[in-house]
């Protein structure tokens, strides 16, 4: 693979690029050159810096150090502002509109045609909205107000603004992800179009079939570093597979086998409109369960409607032989379900109350005497908890804020053992979590498996669900693409399924 | 993406005539709602009691009372515009009332135009301070402008102490401007009239107006869209202090007496008038032509009911149900445009 050889002075041009937050590096050393005229894709796993790129080139954010060109001159810019007067536009996963604003306002916002005494010609700007709707080949009322927009109208709008801008380097981070055949055949004609009109566009995707039908270049990340540059037509599907992942899966992640038990959650043809669809599965007692996918693929939703904080379509969940309510938790709960949910400091813990607080929280009405609840109840039912999973802290009555990530996380989890919970859900056990408390969960995690508990567990990392998951159920676009055996699941079948490398996926589902 | 079996909505809009389209926009607005409602409460009223509207100042005094709580809406409004809210106007109306009296008290032969640019000045800054909490600090501007009313109110008191400025304080020719007449449209209705119609332009045709309704739209995208977030809040707060600061000196010149109670309470009418005229309490929608027509109902309606015969305790509620309606119908009707957009877009 060879680095980037920019024949003619790239539109955009980042080298080393480095940007941390906190303690945390977001961006190593990130690498990009884009030449005008051309499709540049920028793929990688979550997590591997793209974004924050993006986010850098747009001035949201300002490189810790590195090389920043833009048509040639160092450039840092230290607002949207002034990225924006530079002459590039970004297109976010979510379109970014006033909703109360008419579409019109929306292309023009701060720079609208201005007649006599600066007053704002709306018939002009009524009229340039039309003739780039015409010119972009799209129907949409410049007078309506964006509220109520389909995202692909919206995306049309934001491209609208972006041409209006003449801007000579468009980047596009997702756009594709909520649209439907027909949208994003429209949205690549008006991209080549763009690109033959000497404009540089970049093109962040994970569906690796659309890289190959639009982009001239690719360029791929891992880990936020630059991994490597190719021209389209020089490389295959697998190359650019193995150059995402790239990484051997650590030892890291030790799951004991454990005797598999009975059938205790089972989930049949679970459909939400919109967000998944017709989704099987089930978790046997002792089962560590992995559901892999990219952010955004529909996994944590699958997750928050079997323990019924969602609401679903169709479908049916059974724990033990027992069906499930939909949309009641507390039934969830009842039935023997705990759920540890993503964001553990808003959908996990009370961080301004104590610990003891926080791991009785949810056995709260089985520790009440007479209607009343004592503290030195909750302290009695947390501390067995607590010490078990040695949450380092020196007293029970410490609020959770002050503690770190990994000892919150442990919070949360004691708290829904302490229900005695015979399924497990846990969504990104580790996300924010150091090393070695990263390294005690996984080990919480398979004794609870060893001990009978049937758990499934959401990870966007991949060494952690090889690692740790018995069986692997990829989700893409929501559906379930693949399941893998623990000795089959490897990161390039995984990836494949979850990016639905086409060809490819026929051949894991056989 | 809209397909071209849609292609029709957009030539049937520009076939029909600007005038057409704005004469049904106007009709289906708020601001027509509202008006209609008041000219109601008036006709109403005056039927049941004609002096109402045709006994001796009444006519006047139904247009100049408003007049404050109009200044005090219309700043209100640029303000929620925003997605924020300014809660101190009424202790600033009150300083700078009190400021007026003292500055006539202290130098008798001050022309009222300096007096009025003090006003203005005044509540500028006071208006300032605000802003730059709000815009800087990060805090919520209810927390903030909370805070300063009771601030400001203090300072007030502190200043004012037991003195209260009467007429003899000020000379009749500034307190002549609450009773003369232009036209029969008294003076100090024109001027918040004047003040209306060029905050009015300004929000509807200035970039700058445009962009304090993006930013109460949302505010995260404006922010990604390079739109100056905070210099824009900071001159929402400096405008609504500067009219509460006129506000003021309407006030004194309207009443002649100043007390430490000056314009307690007043803030939250000032919402009211701009909720009631529509103006969304989460920003990005809504006219000052709304909060004013606003103000003027809730002056109207107040002075109405005792004439109809409704009791003090009455009187109140009918205020509140009239807000509490005024959101409710706002949230029916916008739940009801987005479904009817939704369903365009799906039958596209």
């Amino acid at each position: 693979m060879a680095g980037p050889a920019p024949a003619t002075t790239p539109v955009l041009e980042l080298q080393d690029v480095r940007k941390s937050f906190g303690s945390v590096a977001a961006l190593r050393s990130g690498s990009l050159a884009v030449q005008a005229g051309s499709i540049h894709a920028l793929i990688g796993e979550n997590g591997a810096g793209k974004s924050t790129l993006v986010k850098i080139v747009a001035g949201v954010h300002r490189r810790d150090s590195g090389t920043f060109r833009f048509q040639g001159e160092d450039v840092d810019f230290g607002s949207t502002a002034s990225s924006k007067a530079a002459g590039i536009a970004v297109i976010y996963q979510e379109p970014t509109l006033f909703p109360d604003l008419s579409v019109t306002e929306n292309i023009f916002m701060g720079r609208q045609p201005l007649g006599a005494g600066r007053r704002i010609d709306r018939a002009r700007m009524h009229e340039e909205a039309l003739s780039l709707f015409e010119r972009l080949g799209v129907q949409i009322d410049p007078r309506r107000p964006a509220r109520g927009l389909s995202i692909a109208d919206q995306q049309v709008i934001e491209i609208a603004k972006a041409i209006s801008l003449d801007a000579s380097l468009l980047i596009m981070d997702e756009p594709t992800a909520a649209l439907s055949g027909v949208e994003v055949e429209r949205l690549f004609t008006i991209a080549r179009s763009l690109r033959d009109e000497g404009r540089g566009l970049v093109f962040i995707s994970h569906r690796f079939d659309e890289v190959f039908a639009l982009c001239d270049t690719v360029t791929v990340m891992r880990d936020g570093e630059y991994v490597g540059t190719n021209a389209i037509a020089e490389t295959t599907n697998d190359e650019l597979v193995a150059l995402m992942v790239g990484r051997e899966v650590a030892e890291l992640f030790p799951k004991t086998p454990a005797p598999l038990g009975d059938v205790v959650l089972d989930v049949q043809g679970l459909s939400s409109a919109g967000t998944f669809h017709d989704v099987t599965f089930q978790v046997r007692a002792g089962e560590i369960v992995g559901l892999a996918g990219l952010v955004g693929a529909g996994r944590s939703e699958i997750a928050r409607a079997v323990f019924g904080v969602d609401k679903y379509d169709a479908g049916t969940v059974t724990m033990n032989g027992k069906p499930v309510p939909a949309n009641r938790p507390r039934a969830a709960i009842g039935s023997g379900i705990a759920f540890v949910a993503e964001d553990r400091r808003k959908q996990g813990l009370v961080v301004e109350e104590s610990v003891a607080r926080n791991v009785a929280s949810v056995i709260r009405r089985r520790l009440t005497k007479g209607g009343l609840l004592t503290s030195g109840a909750e302290n009695k039912a947390a501390g067995p908890w607590a010490s078990k999973l040695e949450v380092k802290t020196n007293a029970l009555d410490m609020a959770a804020s002050t503690m770190s990530g990994g000892n919150q996380q442990k919070v949360v989890i004691a708290k829904w053992l302490a229900t005695n919970p015979k399924l497990l859900i846990i969504d990104e056990p580790t996300r924010g979590i150091d090393i070695g408390t990263k390294s005690e969960v996984h080990r919480l995690l398979s004794e609870l498996a060893g001990q009978g508990m049937a758990i499934l567990m959401i990870s966007s990392e991949l060494p952690e669900v090889l690692g740790m998951a018995d069986r692997v159920l990829v989700v893409c676009e929501g559906q379930i693409t693949a399941e893998l055996d623990r000795a089959e699941a490897t990161p390039e079948k995984v990836m494949h399924a979850a990016t639905r490398g086409a060809s490819t996926t026929e051949e894991i589902k056989a | 993406m809209s397909t071209t079996t849609e292609a029709q909505r957009p030539e049937a809009g520009s076939r029909q005539s600007a005038f057409v389209r704005g004469l049904s926009n106007a009709l289906r607005s708020r601001e027509i709602a509202v008006a209609a409602v008041l000219v109601l409460v008036v006709v109403l009223t005056t039927l049941k009691s004609p002096s109402f509207l045709f006994g001796g100042d009444n006519f006047r005094d139904l247009l100049v009372t408003p007049s404050i709580l109009l200044l005090l809406a219309v700043g209100q409004t640029a303000v929620i515009i925003t997605r924020s809210v300014d809660l101190s106007v009424g202790s600033t109306l009150g300083l700078t009332a009190y400021l007026t009296g003292k500055l006539f008290s202290t130098y008798p032969d001050l022309p009222i135009v300096v007096v009025f640019l003090a006003g203005l000045a005044m509540g500028a800054v006071l208006g300032l301070v605000n802003g730059v909490l709000v815009a800087f600090g990060r805090v919520p501007a209810l927390v903030i402008t909370l805070g300063t009313m009771y601030i400001y109110r203090g300072i007030f008191l502190s200043w004012a102490g037991s003195d209260r400025i009467t007429a003899s304080d000020m000379p009749p020719g500034f307190l002549d401007l609450g009773t003369s007449s232009i036209l029969g449209i008294p003076i100090l209705t024109i001027i918040a009239l004047a003040v209306l119609a060029i905050v009015g332009y300004y929000l509807h045709s200035h970039r700058g107006g445009r962009e304090l309704y993006a930013i109460g739209s949302d505010p995260d995208a404006a922010t990604l869209y390079g739109l100056p977030v905070t210099r824009r809040i900071l001159a929402a707060f400096v405008l609504s202090g500067a009219l509460a600061g006129l506000a003021g000196v309407v006030y004194a010149a309207r009443y002649g007496t100043v007390s430490s109670g000056a314009g307690v309470g007043i803030e939250l009418q000032a919402v009211g008038a701009a909720v009631i005229g529509g103006v969304a309490i989460f920003g990005g929608a809504g006219t000052v032509w709304g909060a004013a027509i606003g103000a003027f109902l809730l002056v109207t309606i107040n002075r109405a009911l005792p004439v109809i015969g409704i009791q003090d305790f009455w009187q109140r509620a009918v205020v509140g149900a009239l807000i509490i309606g005024a959101i409710v119908l706002d949230r029916v009707l916008s739940a009801r445009q987005e479904r009817k957009l939704v369903e365009e877009r799906d039958h596209a």
